[in-house]
């Protein structure tokens, strides 16, 4: 595992950061959205949305960078992965369109609240289904050959898919829970407790499977996680898994506001880390490594400058926003 | 059910139906975003709460079209990958930058700042969300700026290399990749266009009201201002897209071609041919009423000026001549229509009758949608026109599609027109609701049409909401 500080490699880990990124922000915004059924019509619902209203589309445009910046430093994966998960991929767009415009339409129409509110839900558990089983689609290995894919159209539909699909549904709805810990108070915060320690049980569960299954999909990643020197390096991702497992579990029983939607944040991170360990340097494993499948130097380098200007301004502005609608929703309106 | 059609088709058709979807909300969000900024601008200087209305009524509509936008536009970033896996590999290098550009310099402004305009106006002061207001609008004109970039490259490709592996490479220059030749026809040609799709989608509305009663004063405002830009822009629009056309004949000559019916080549002096119909096979034109000479006076400025025709292309470079024929016809129609608007607007103007001519103000009303029917009639003309090239002269688009199975391609097509005619005929049918109400004094913002006058006492506002309520009060008498 030795990482050359090239430009291929600061652009693996730019793609990295923007998955992370949409990963953890949509990812609250899709986690509400599964769990929207559990809230109360009326009051607790609308208040779940407003949660996030100010700031999904942002959050969504972390996947537009997602894409866009895979097609632009990794075009040659970007031709094999999205053909070989194509029905997956279709299925998440068409998710995230009753997604996103369930968040206009259901204002705007009163009468026919429940069916938007319902799009939102089952566009929201689509999208993060269908982008679990992207990944496990990606980790259980793509057929190539001469530059595209070579699978069938239903190679990516495995017990395994399955397995990362649910465990990225679960974590999306501890992230959203946890959000909304943070922006809710009086009885609609004392359900997103609940559904928050559901979820960390849930996520958990599905994050020991997906680990214990994934070495034994393949002798290389066996060798990775068990073998040294693989092990001294990814021994500690487990070990700081069960440290903040515990930590988030005694804050949701303590009732901190903040605390539980970092800590999850914190298993998120872990999680793209035991990724990396699995995955480096492929981005489609055993087939191409981030090399095979990147753009020239030229390319890197244009955009480079690009993202060096502009990915600043992106944070400090979106910060900004954040910070415009922080504190509780609603809270106001207690009287 | 699809298995004895064709993948490549299928797939054409997929494209086709997404982008030409997405664009209708772009090429509206693009002019509004810019009215809404200038209506803002116009309530902070003068300080009337007459801008203010029309901002909050325009801001509504806005937010509906901005979020079917945003959802459409997410499709096809990665149609380019799920569909043209070939083109992707290949064209990734040049236009995947550009690409990425967009995202990073106009799609996260947007977003980033939308939520402030949409939500924001209490929270922040005027002064930042006049800022916040500007900042979406430019975003939405840098979006434009660099994805007819690409499909200006596409269009007319220049500063590549070809690699060992067949993919297009970058040459010494971003410039030249970006400032190919057609693009700055294009990106003025469709920039303007959306502006005018605007003016006259606000000048409906405006006309609408005025029609139920003359003396609303929003009524007024808003089609004045809408036929100020039919009147000074339209003809703008229409030399615009002559200077377009003349680059296009300068590097896609077999586009303009078909745009013209010319299958024969002329020697001294084309004819215009105003209707007919167009017959490949035959490669003629079946009852063509065509003024002579008059292709040629406008495409050389030279009465005798030689053209050549189709019959110069090989029938499998050339484009379906059909199609591109009567989209042009199309939109060069709805052109001429908006610029005899405009006019009639000046004379009723100049008159003193513009709010009282309901003739004009049917005619404004019926010409509502035509932007957006002329900007896909455009798209049509000039994307069909490309065929049967991805990367014109360099790729077909037939060696550009993914390895996929025609039933894979067919399902998700079916998809993709279920799921939009649903989300986006509820969609416009909900904007149609909004315009049709009129605007009024005191016009409430996004957030407090919320849940409107059904909202009960069970109901807790956010405090956005219930500031925006209570600043309201303090402002007004």
């Amino acid at each position: 595992m030795t990482v050359n500080f090239d430009l291929t490699t600061i652009w693996a880990f730019i793609i990295a950061f923007g998955v992370f990124a949409y990963v953890v922000m949509d990812g609250f915004d899709l986690g509400i959205g599964i769990l929207f059924p559990t809230f109360r019509v009326g009051e607790g619902r609308n208040r779940a949305m407003n949660a996030i209203a100010p700031v999904w589309d942002g959050n969504e445009t972390w996947l537009v960078l997602g894409g866009g910046g895979l097609f632009a430093a990794f075009p040659l994966a970007y031709a094999v992965i999205l053909p070989a998960t194509y029905p997956l991929i279709i299925a998440m767009l068409l998710g995230l369109v009753f997604r996103g415009v369930a968040f206009e339409f259901r204002w705007r129409d009163p009468a026919h609240r429940k069916y938007w509110d319902f799009a939102f839900f089952a566009g929201s558990l689509v999208a993060a289904l269908a982008q679990g089983m992207t990944l496990g689609a990606i980790l259980q290995g793509i057929e190539v050959a001469d530059r595209a894919y070579a699978g069938s159209w239903w190679d990516w539909l495995t017990p395994y898919t399955l397995l990362t699909g649910l465990g990225v549904v679960a974590g999306y709805a501890l992230l959203g829970a946890c959000w909304l810990v943070w922006k809710l108070d009086g009885s609609a915060q004392d359900h997103a407790f609940k559904v928050a320690k559901r979820a960390a049980v849930a996520t958990l569960a599905m994050l020991g499977a997906v680990s214990l299954y994934t070495p034994l999909l393949d002798e290389t990643y066996w060798r990775r996680w068990f073998e040294a020197p693989g092990i001294y390096f990814a021994s500690q991702v487990p070990l700081l898994t069960l440290i903040i497992a515990v930590l988030l579990f005694r804050s949701l029983a303590k009732r901190r506001d903040v605390a539980p939607f970092w800590l999850a944040l914190g298993l998120f991170l872990l999680g793209m880390a035991g990724l990396g360990v699995s995955m480096w340097p492929y981005v489609v494993p055993d087939a191409l490594t981030i090399w095979d499948a990147a753009a020239p130097e030229r390319s890197q380098v244009f955009m480079l400058v690009g993202v060096a200007i502009t990915m600043p301004l992106i944070i400090a502005y979106t910060g900004w926003a954040y910070w415009v609608f922080r504190g509780k929703v609603g809270a106001e309106g207690y009287h | 059910m699809f298995d004895g059609a064709d993948a490549l088709l299928l797939a054409r058709i997929q494209f086709a139906f997404t982008v030409s979807f997405h664009f209708i909300f772009p090429a509206f969000s693009i002019g509004l975003a810019s009215y809404l900024a200038v209506l803002e601008g116009l309530w902070l200087r003068t300080g009337r709460d007459l801008y203010l209305d029309l901002f909050r009524y325009w801001l509504k509509i806005f937010a509906v079209a901005f979020a079917m936008g945003v959802v459409s536009g997410l499709v096809m970033s990665y149609q380019f990958g799920t569909n043209w896996a070939v083109f992707s590999d290949k064209a990734g290098p040049v236009i995947g930058p550009l690409m990425a550009y967009e995202v990073l310099t106009a799609f996260f402004l947007e977003a980033g700042f939308l939520g402030v305009m949409l939500f924001g106006m209490e929270r922040v002061g005027r002064k930042l969300h006049f800022t916040a207001t500007l900042m979406v609008a430019a975003g939405t004109f840098v979006s434009a700026f660099w994805i007819l970039s690409v499909n200006s490259w596409m269009q007319t490709p220049q500063g590549f290399e070809t690699g060992a592996n067949g993919q297009f490479l970058p040459g010494d220059s971003w410039i030249e990749i970006i400032f190919n030749p057609s693009f700055p026809y294009r990106l003025v040609h469709t920039v303007i266009a959306a502006y005018l799709t605007t003016a006259f989608a606000v000048g409906g509305v405006g006309a609408w009201h005025l029609l139920r009663d003359r003396g609303n004063l929003h009524a007024r405002k808003m089609f004045s201002m809408a036929m100020w830009m039919a009147a000074l822009v339209a003809p703008v629009q229409i030399f615009m897209g002559d200077a377009h056309g003349l680059n296009t004949l300068e590097h896609q000559p077999a586009k303009v071609m078909a745009m013209e019916g010319h299958f024969q080549s002329h020697p001294d002096g084309a004819p215009l041919i105003l209707f007919g119909i167009p017959d490949q096979e035959a490669q003629k034109v079946h009852l063509a009423i065509e003024v002579p000479k008059l292709s040629s006076l406008i495409l050389k400025h030279a009465l005798d000026a030689p053209l050549a025709g189709l019959d110069t292309i090989a029938p499998a470079d050339q484009p379906p001549v059909g199609i591109v024929f009567w989209a042009f016809r199309i939109m060069v129609a709805l052109g001429f229509g908006m610029l005899g608007i405009g006019l009639w607007s000046l004379l009723a103007r100049a008159r003193g009758k513009l709010y009282a001519w309901p003739w004009l103000h049917r005619a404004a009303l019926v010409m509502a949608p035509s932007g957006f029917v002329a900007v896909i009639a455009g798209w049509v003309t000039t994307e069909v026109g490309r065929q049967p090239w991805a990367v014109y002269g360099l790729l077909r688009t037939a060696d550009a599609a993914s390895p996929l199975a025609a039933p894979a391609v067919g399902a998700s097509l079916l998809g993709f027109v279920i799921v939009y005619f649903v989300c986006f005929s509820i969609g416009t049918w909900y904007i149609l609701r909004l315009m049709k109400k009129a605007p009024q004094p005191h016009e409430g913002g996004v957030e407090q049409s919320e849940s409107g006058p059904v909202r009960t006492a069970g109901v807790t506002p956010g405090p956005a909401r219930h500031e925006a309520r209570r600043g309201e009060g303090t402002d007004r008498p």
